[in-house]
């Protein structure tokens, strides 16, 4: 459904590179997330693939159209939220609908059905102006909009940024449902646990990937054992841990620090009577399977 | 076509939706007129005139003292050469100089003519032009009274000359200025600030991405600024009509049409600055400083045209509201027809479509 | 939800003691009766769902909006009448940076440095310091724009702290950063909070709650929960913050901004 292939692109006449040499491909009805913090450069691909932008090298294909020659059947059959979409602040909920299903060339009633469970939560608030709904109201209603002509592929950059939880979780739940009506699905987000929710992901920093794979299969990649190290002064815990000479990386998650050694197979036990030592009388070793979050850190890191 | 059509009415929701852009739309060409309506009806009283009389005889004391009698001027004695006329001026000290020649009495008994010399400082046209008024009255009314008891008919004629803006430009040119300004404003700054915004929300994006064709999105775009301009031009005429007595002289017709050039004009100029305006900031300040300045300066109805610079001058040439300018004076003052203003209006519709041809091609179809 | 538990006790004395704070836009109650105390060197999560009013809560706090009744004080002062006072003994990040694009890192930190009114040497020896910490020597006559984002946080935090103050208010400060960035922001937090300074921050992300001496969750105007993440987690029955904080907001009526 999506390829790409080489793609390359600068600002600033080659000043800064935005994208290096990506390649991936997404499936039909596949939920494909782009990971990756600010300035990665998901944006700038997002534009690519949405014709918005030309590349400077490299091809790319969107429902088997070429983003560069068929920019028009392109724009037909996808549905685009922007990062910083932010709808018509003085129309109402209905109006901005009416206006993009128009702009689509359709109806709200006639592809009702495919937005009808998101459209549901905000139809009571439906003659209120969009400038004056919530974050994740906004969020509902920019993604029926992007809906509201029935795209075959779906591209949605940060959706759920600045978003509080329980909206994020709604949002995911949304984007499961569009997924079984057979929409490709390519989502961005800064948010590493949103990984595990997405079908295939790819790791992005700095306008490069640093892995491509199902959320199990880049987890399964992580190279020798993450041990997560807990006590109660966490702060002073981190100190003693990172001085400690066999600490390879020590990150803080939460609760607790995860740590890896520089020789592999070692076992904590030496770093537990250290901690002791330094008074952690109660410190507490296990080793963890690592998370979407410890293998960016880890591919970061080379 | 339905497409269009739900666009257009987005962009009236807009415009009726944002209460100060509404107030200024409408509010700038009432303030104008009326601001200036005030200014005008304002009744001349005291102001400061020298007289220098090289005759000194018993019919120039007679004048003088008729002068000098009511409260519309006051006389600076102390000047009596036609030397120091000049520095007063150009301090402002005097408005208006009236000058007898030696030979004033002589003329008078031996032809029954005679001139006086009345200079006046044009730089405020409505001033200028009220004063002379007052001492052409004043000596008209002097004419018919010494006729009567002289039992011949004595001619005194002021000579007027007009110091540094001679066509005394002003009163009845602001109006079309006000005009050319008002439309140029609303044109260009609303187009380009309305484009713009979209860009800044996002949805320009969201746009360009769906099948909508970018050429709607511009229709859509100037088609309320058109009508709005439109109804402000109906407005400065009404006003002007009813505030300064100042009454369309030609074809109504004609001065819509032309209005509409110079409208579309103004609006194909909105749509190039929106092109690389980022923010609607950007695209105010552009609006402002590469358009209202130049409107303002270069279209001749604050400064005469004649008495700038050469390259000044020929830069006034590419400035359209120039143009509208003088089509408004011709047919809304004059009340010449189409053989009067054919040759603007050519160089107008001109403008009109190199620019919006420019700025259609140059509008992207993508975002870089 | 009732179950509002009470603040651990510190031994530490309070900087911020806020009483029944309660703020109502007309009819609308935008924080409704907080009271709760944050003490000396304490980090402490302030989280809420959209809309359930925690920029109304910060905002009394920092002296920006007078509260409709009850009282507070911070760093001592009162919020009705010491407005003044309390904006000098408190720092302010939030996620759109203060930081001007257009000057030099050293000119950026003299500048904040200065709007405190410290004095000219004490300005140089604290800029020397801060760029030693941060590792920015080499970059002090880099405009702001050039820096990386990470950077460019790093030192609004830095910068937001320049005055010594009592407290920093922190509102999203790590949105949008890559996970090891974030990570070292938090780092500079813990120094900070180490030295002293009482670290006041709002989050989205929930495993960030996790680093916080104590949390609280607003939900409907009303704080919903306040107790250090681990007893939190144990009194739900979670074994993590997200799922804590889920439970809470998830039923939460307002959901306008």
């Amino acid at each position: 459904m999506i390829t790409v292939t080489n793609i390359k692109k600068t600002y600033n006449k080659g000043q800064v590179t935005a994208l290096k040499d990506i390649s991936f491909s997404a499936d039909k009805g596949e939920l494909f997330g782009l990971i990756g913090p600010d300035g990665a450069g998901k944006t700038t691909l997002f534009r690519i693939l949405t014709t918005l932008l030309l590349p400077d090298q490299g091809e790319a294909n969107v429902n088997n159209y070429d983003i560069q020659k068929d920019y028009q059947q392109i724009r037909n059959c996808v549905g685009y939220m922007p990062g910083r979409f932010s709808l018509y602040q003085d129309l109402t909920v209905e109006e901005n609908l009416n206006f993009f299903a128009t702009v689509f060339g359709t109806t709200i009633k006639e592809n009702y059905d495919l937005i009808k469970d998101i459209y549901q939560q905000i139809e009571p608030f439906k003659d209120r102006r969009a400038g004056k709904l919530s974050g994740g109201m906004k969020q509902k209603l920019a993604l029926s909009c992007a809906l509201i002509h029935k795209p075959s592929v779906l591209f949605l950059d940060e959706p759920t940024t600045g978003v509080d939880v329980v909206s994020r979780k709604e949002f995911w739940a949304m984007l499961k449902k569009l997924k079984q009506e057979g929409i490709t699905i390519l989502v961005s987000t800064p948010y590493m646990d949103e990984a595990n929710l997405c079908d295939r992901i790819a790791l992005i920093q700095k306008g490069e990937i640093l892995s491509i794979d199902k959320p199990a299969g880049i987890v399964k990649a992580f190279p020798g054992d993450l041990y997560a190290v807990r006590a109660s002064s966490t702060h002073r815990l981190l100190q003693n841990v990172r001085n400690y000479p066999n600490t390879a990386t020590c990150f803080a998650f939460g609760d607790a620090l995860h740590v890896t050694f520089k020789t592999p197979g070692s076992e904590p036990t030496a770093l537990l009577d250290h901690l002791h030592k330094k008074d952690h009388p109660d410190v507490a070793i296990e080793k963890i399977s690592p998370t979407i979050e410890d293998c960016f850190i880890h591919l970061l890191k080379n | 076509m339905n497409q269009l059509l739900t666009f257009i009415r987005k962009e009236f929701l807009h415009v009726f939706r944002d209460r100060k852009t509404l107030l200024m739309l409408f509010g700038l060409p009432i303030a104008q007129i009326v601001l200036f309506g005030f200014a005008l009806s304002n009744e001349i009283k005291n102001s400061r005139i020298a007289i220098v009389d090289y005759s000194k005889d018993a019919v120039t004391t007679q004048l003088v003292n008729k002068i000098s009698s009511g409260n519309y001027f006051d006389i600076q004695r102390t000047l009596q050469s036609a030397t120091q006329l000049e520095t007063a001026f150009k301090k402002g000290d005097i408005r208006m100089a009236v000058i007898f020649p030696a030979n004033f009495s002589t003329d008078l008994v031996h032809t029954g003519k005679a001139a006086i010399q009345v200079i006046a400082d044009a730089s405020d046209p409505n001033l200028a032009t009220t004063i002379t008024n007052y001492i052409t009255r004043i000596v008209n009314d002097f004419n018919t009274q010494t006729a009567l008891t002289a039992g011949r008919p004595l001619q005194i004629v002021p000579e007027m000359q007009f110091l540094y803006n001679p066509e005394l430009k002003g009163a009845p040119n602001f109006v079309p200025g006000v005009m050319a300004l008002v439309l140029m404003l609303v044109c260009t700054m609303m187009t380009s600030v309305a484009i713009v915004k979209e860009k800044e929300l996002g949805t320009m994006e969201i746009l360009l991405v769906s099948p909508f064709k970018p050429i709607y999105i511009i229709i859509s775009k100037l088609t309320p600024n058109l009508l709005i301009s439109i109804v402000n031009l109906f407005i400065i005429l009404v006003l002007s009509a009813l505030f300064l007595d100042l009454h369309v002289k030609g074809s109504i017709l004609l001065l819509t049409f032309d209005s509409m050039l110079f409208i579309l004009t103004s609006l194909s100029i909105g749509l190039l600055l929106s092109i690389n305006a980022k923010t609607q900031q950007a695209a105010m300040m552009a609006s402002l400083m590469g358009m209202m300045l130049p409107t303002m300066l270069l279209t001749g109805f604050l400064f005469p045209i004649e008495n700038m610079p050469l390259p000044l001058q020929a830069l006034s040439n590419i400035v359209p509201s120039r143009w509208y300018f003088i089509i408004v004076k011709k047919v809304m003052l004059k009340g010449l027809g189409v053989t009067a203003v054919w040759k603007e209006t050519l160089i107008l519709a001109g403008m009109c479509l190199l620019l919006f041809a420019i700025s259609l091609r140059r509008f992207k179809i993508r975002l870089q | 939800m009732s179950s509002i538990t009470t603040a651990t006790p510190s031994a530490t004395p309070p900087v911020i003691t806020t009483d029944k704070l309660t703020k109502r836009f007309g009819q609308f109650v935008a924080a409704s009766q907080l009271t709760f105390q944050v003490y000396k060197g304490e980090i402490f999560g302030f989280l809420g769902a959209n809309g359930a009013g925690k920029t109304t809560a910060m905002r009394m706090l920092c002296g920006l909006l007078k509260p409709s009744s009850g009282n507070a004080t911070i760093a001592g002062y009162d919020v009705y009448t010491q407005t003044e006072k309390i904006k000098q003994r408190i720092g302010y990040m939030s996620q759109k940076f203060s930081l001007y694009d257009d000057l030099t890192v050293s000119e950026n930190i003299r500048f904040y440095a200065g709007i405190y009114g410290m004095s000219t040497p004490r300005i140089k020896e604290k800029t020397s310091q801060l760029l030693q910490e941060l590792q920015l020597e080499k970059e002090a006559k880099t405009l702001v724009s050039d820096l990386p984002l990470g950077w460019k946080q790093k030192l609004s935090f830095s910068v937001s702290i320049v005055h010594d103050p009592d407290i920093v208010f922190l509102d999203e400060p790590t949105g949008g950063v890559d996970p090891v960035t974030r990570r070292q922001f938090w780092d500079l937090i813990y120094h900070a909070a180490d030295r002293g300074v009482t670290v006041f921050v709002t989050t989205h992300y929930m495993d960030e709650a996790e680093y916080c001496n104590r949390v609280s969750i607003m939900v409907d105007g009303v704080i919903a929960a306040l107790d250090s993440p681990t007893r939190l987690r144990q009194q739900f029955g979670y074994d993590n913050m997200e799922d804590v904080f889920y439970e809470l907001a998830r039923n939460a009526k307002r959901k306008a901004d």
